[in-house]
């Protein structure tokens, strides 16, 4: 598959707004102010941009639900990357800020807010520098601030430090925290275009998504529907780590074959081991056996249909030696660690997961045991107000399922027979 | 007790939102940069500062991990060990650090110097394993990066 690179580009310096400006940087938004807001979601429609944060939920979609009345509005760029396996936000803030800007003015034109708020985890400080450095750029060329260019288009653009919360990525908690509260997910209905920030319509982006929307003013929608997977196009930035030779960031088509994102980008695994396990889009989807990836497609449908989701394209490789129980047990504890504990199923089952795991890693697990993980995980699923409950229950559900074998060695031999390298 | 500096950041903040709760993040943000630590008396402050009830503030800055609701040292190490980290020696690193500052996570050095944390997923995987240290990341920690860093850190010269 041939490589495409629409956000990460290959232009030295690319972070600094005269070097953005002289490659075309800019021009989709001026376009953008001489078009009407309905022809921009249309074209957003066309294009089939779907969200890059982990639903894949259709943009133009999204946009669509925004009303048209003269009522307070917001955009928020959701920066909280924090998804384990997951880094990609962070490298389009560092390479391509103003892309993410560019992509931030357009949306915000489009669905009428004249506040952008840009929440990004407390941890990336240097992230935030360089954002703020580029958000003060764009506002001395004018692109930011009172009737930009004469179009009677006005916005701000703020950046609200997150503090370490996994559970603000979700956009409901996201604007509490925002509102200065405990990052507590809201009951959907309503959502947040019809009563988000303070009550007013809000649209929520993911970085990644928002880098994407330039290119597609830029080319147009069909042009941009046709890169990669028909139902899913455009290209997503792949994150790779775990036990590759070469871990990092891959933007590639959708469509692009598991198998070729690991060996032929990712310089296959580590001391030419063979695959135990690949999570394939951070760790709320479900890890895939070595021999469940041959031919499986990186794109909505390719991974639904191979058993996991593609998430955030956050791709963890993990090697024959892996010992998977104690990978589940981690992820178990990740979960119950950033239940925000409003939900009963999701706090407690959280909680009772790790126990379980806990228990089989240091050798007192019982063979009723799995089943009474399964059975946990079951009653959390669908239970609970966010999808982190899912979230925290599908990995468990099926890394029992498909790596059963694992887990019968703890219990049969009652020590840690397995060491992860 | 916030330096008159501060305060005009902090009406600056205001500004950007059509509430004064909503600044309340980013106040805690400034209140932890120059008190260090969170502690009820900052709380009591940031609260009438805001016009916020006591218990709102202390909602928050106890359902957030990066406040330091206690004193933490000069410098923070906070070892990453969700699973790519794991997969690539982070608790192995995270025993290093144990002995080599002879105290356990969620612990501080005696002389308040280092500060133990383990953290969750630090959006930094490709560059496995990760530790962070008051604001800065450091990638790619194999032990004998490790081994140098503590080094240097322990004789100040960063």
């Amino acid at each position: 598959m041939e490589q495409i690179k629409l956000i990460l580009k290959d232009i030295p310096e690319l972070h600094r707004i005269e070097v953005y400006e002289a490659n075309g940087g800019y021009s989709a938004f001026k376009k953008a102010l001489g078009m009407k807001p309905d022809e921009i979601i249309e074209e957003v429609k066309k294009s089939g941009l779907r969200g890059r944060g982990g639903a894949a939920f259709p943009t133009g979609m999204k946009w669509s639900f925004m009303p048209k009345d003269s009522r307070p509005k917001y955009l928020i760029v959701n920066a909280d990357e924090g998804e384990p396996g997951t880094f990609k936000d962070r490298a389009i803030i560092e390479k391509n800020p103003h892309q993410l800007i560019e992509g931030a003015l357009i949306a915000a034109y489009a669905i009428g807010a004249q506040t952008i708020y840009v929440y990004i985890r407390g941890e990336y400080v240097k992230w935030m520098k360089i954002l703020q450095n580029a958000i003060d750029e764009a506002y001395s060329r004018g692109y930011i601030g009172e009737n930009i260019f004469n179009s009677g288009f006005s916005v701000d653009i703020y950046i609200h430090r997150g503090a370490g919360a996994y559970i603000c990525g979700e956009e409901s908690a996201l604007m509490e925290s925002i509102e200065g509260k405990r990052g507590y997910p809201r009951v959907k209905p309503p959502f947040p275009a019809q009563y988000g920030l303070w009550g007013y319509p809000t649209t929520i982006n993911n970085v990644e998504t928002l880098a994407n929307v330039p290119v597609i003013i830029e080319k147009g929608g069909e042009w941009y529907s046709k890169i990669g997977a028909p139902k899913h196009p455009g290209t997503i930035l792949f994150g790779v780590s775990g036990h590759v030779n070469k871990p990092g960031i891959y933007e590639l088509p959708t469509g692009v074959l598991l198998t070729d994102l690991i060996y032929k980008y990712a310089g296959g695994v580590r001391n030419n081991k063979k695959i135990k396990a690949v999570i394939p889009g951070g760790s709320s989807t479900p890890a895939l056996r070595g021999d469940q990836i041959e031919g499986v497609t990186m794109d909505f449908d390719g991974l639904r249909n191979a058993g996991s989701m593609i998430g955030t394209g956050g791709v963890i490789v993990m090697d024959e030696d892996t010992d998977m129980v104690k990978v589940l047990w981690r992820i178990a504890k990740f979960y119950w660690h950033e239940s925000c504990g409003q939900c009963t199923p999701c706090r407690e089952g959280t909680g009772w997961m790790f126990k379980i795991l806990d228990r089989i890693l240091k050798g007192g697990g019982k063979p009723e045991d799995l089943d009474l993980l399964v059975s946990v995980a079951s009653n959390i699923e669908g239970n609970t107000v966010c999808a982190l409950g899912d979230a925290a229950a599908w990995p468990i559900k099926f890394g029992v399922e498909r790596f059963r074998e694992d887990f019968e060695k703890y219990i049969k031999f009652k020590s840690t027979v397995l060491v992860e390298k | 007790m916030f330096t008159e500096e501060n305060l005009k950041k902090i009406e600056e903040i205001k500004k950007r939102y059509p509430t004064p709760q909503a600044a309340l993040l980013p106040v805690l943000w400034i209140a932890q940069e120059q008190f260090k630590w969170i502690s009820e008396d900052v709380m009591r402050y940031v609260a009438e500062l805001l016009g916020l009830p006591y218990s709102h503030v202390y909602g928050v800055v106890t359902f957030y991990t990066m406040y330091n609701k206690k004193p933490v040292g000069k410098y923070h190490i906070q070892v990453c060990t969700n699973v790519s980290c794991m997969l690539r020696g982070a608790y192995e690193n995270l025993e290093y650090l144990e002995k080599k500052l002879g105290i356990k996570v969620g612990q501080t050095t005696p002389d308040m110097k280092f500060t133990l944390t383990e953290v969750e997923c630090l959006g930094s995987c490709g560059t496995a394993p990760v530790i962070q240290v008051n604001d800065d990341y450091y990638e790619n920690m194999e032990r004998e990066k490790l081994e140098k860093l503590i080094e240097q850190l322990s004789r100040d010269g960063k």
